[in-house]
């Protein structure tokens, strides 16, 4: 197992490393993820929302309807560890179980 | 042509290294809670890579210095507020999976993979 | 956790540190549009000053929030942002759209950011509550024995 498992990482660094030279330097800004939507959303922020922080705007303004979902899925995700552990058995149930054995 | 490498795109190397690291971690361990906390390494992975891809040389933090609205003059704001999304959501999986767990160490007496698929397969 | 840990100096140092944490939590919230900070960032601060109450006082500390309770307020936390998006349907707008907000405002822009606040007031309350639901029901366990 644990020789299948080295094997496997060993297939996988071989991609990563391999995919990694087509990625674009750091620090370029003419590369793909800061050319089409950035640029826009630094030259109008302030003008459209008045709010100089730029990662605020995007994050509740331009972008609220994803925010409105991270949101749900953190309150359901606080729910659902309520829910899983309200019906655990409790420590007296097993202890119960503890004399059985 | 050594330091175009160290500065350009060592970091990318740096990063996969720490998500294969997630991955064996996976892969690896028996015991649940290891896997679990493999898991979080490799999505801090993934959130150092899109913050990585944001950087521009001579850019600075994403809040506008007066009125000016030069492009060069900021980073990528759009991968910082992706991330900040994520990094909150995975604090709340990661209860949810502590939770799972407390339900099985319940019910099992220990979180141990392999002792736990043979007393399933019993 | 149930009983706390109940050293003098942590009970002195928790005195001075919650209060500081819990003001710096509520500017980063309402001055999370002019500097770093936002709703996520607040609500993990406020979440910080629970938590330490709960770990240094314990269960009975006067400052605590119990898990239904918190889970009810992270709910009223995700209504809130979801009723400012239909608000805005009702004045006339599209979905969270914050223009149409019936305030009276100097530049339409800032309607735009009374929206985003309001919003972020109601991921704040999300994300504190349910970071202090989750510490509640970990460790819930451990009051039964």
């Amino acid at each position: 197992m644990k020789k299948i498992s080295l094997l496997l990482i060993i297939i996988m660094a071989g991609m990563y490393f391999y995919a990694a030279v087509g990625l674009p330097l750091i620090g370029d800004a003419n590369s793909a993820p800061n050319t089409h939507v950035a640029p826009r959303y630094i030259e109008k922020s302030y003008e459209e929302t008045a709010s100089p922080n730029m990662v605020t705007a995007v994050l509740a303004d331009y972008r609220g309807y994803d925010t409105l979902g991270e949101t749900t899925v953190i309150f359901i995700a606080g729910l659902a560890t309520f829910l899983i552990l309200s019906t655990a058995p409790s420590k007296k149930k097993e202890e119960e179980g503890g004399d059985n054995k | 042509m050594i330091q175009e490498f160290l500065a350009g795109s060592l970091i990318y190397w740096l990063i996969a290294i720490l998500f294969l690291l997630g991955i064996y971690g996976i892969l690896d361990n028996n015991n649940f809670m290891k896997k679990l906390m493999a898991m979080n390494i490799m999505q801090v992975a993934v959130i150092l890579f899109f913050l990585v891809l944001g950087q521009k040389s001579g850019g600075t933090l994403p809040i506008m210095i007066g009125h000016d609205n030069n492009v060069d003059l900021y980073i990528n704001p759009l991968p910082h507020a992706l991330m900040l999304t994520a990094i909150v959501v995975s604090l709340s999986t990661t209860g949810v999976a502590l939770a799972l767990l407390m339900r099985i160490q319940d019910h099992y007496g220990e979180i141990e993979e392999d002792d736990i698929l043979r007393r399933m397969n019993k | 956790m149930n009983r706390g840990f109940g050293s003098i100096v942590l009970d002195t140092s928790f005195r001075v540190l919650v209060p500081f944490t819990l003001v710096y939590g509520i500017y980063v919230l309402v001055h999370g549009e002019y500097s770093p900070g936002g709703g996520f960032q607040a609500g993990a601060l406020l979440a910080v000053g629970v938590v330490l109450a709960r770990l240094v006082q314990g269960r009975e500390a006067a400052f605590n929030i119990k898990g239904t309770t918190a889970l009810i307020v992270a709910g009223i936390g995700t209504f809130i942002y979801g009723a400012i998006g239909f608000s805005t349907i009702l004045f006339g707008g599209k979905f969270l759209e914050y223009g149409k907000l019936p305030f009276k405002v100097h530049d339409p822009a800032e309607l735009h950011a009374l929206g985003m606040l309001g919003i972020e007031i109601g991921v704040t309350i999300c994300v504190m509550a349910t970071i202090v639901g989750i510490l509640d029901a970990l460790t819930r366990g451990e009051d039964l024995s």
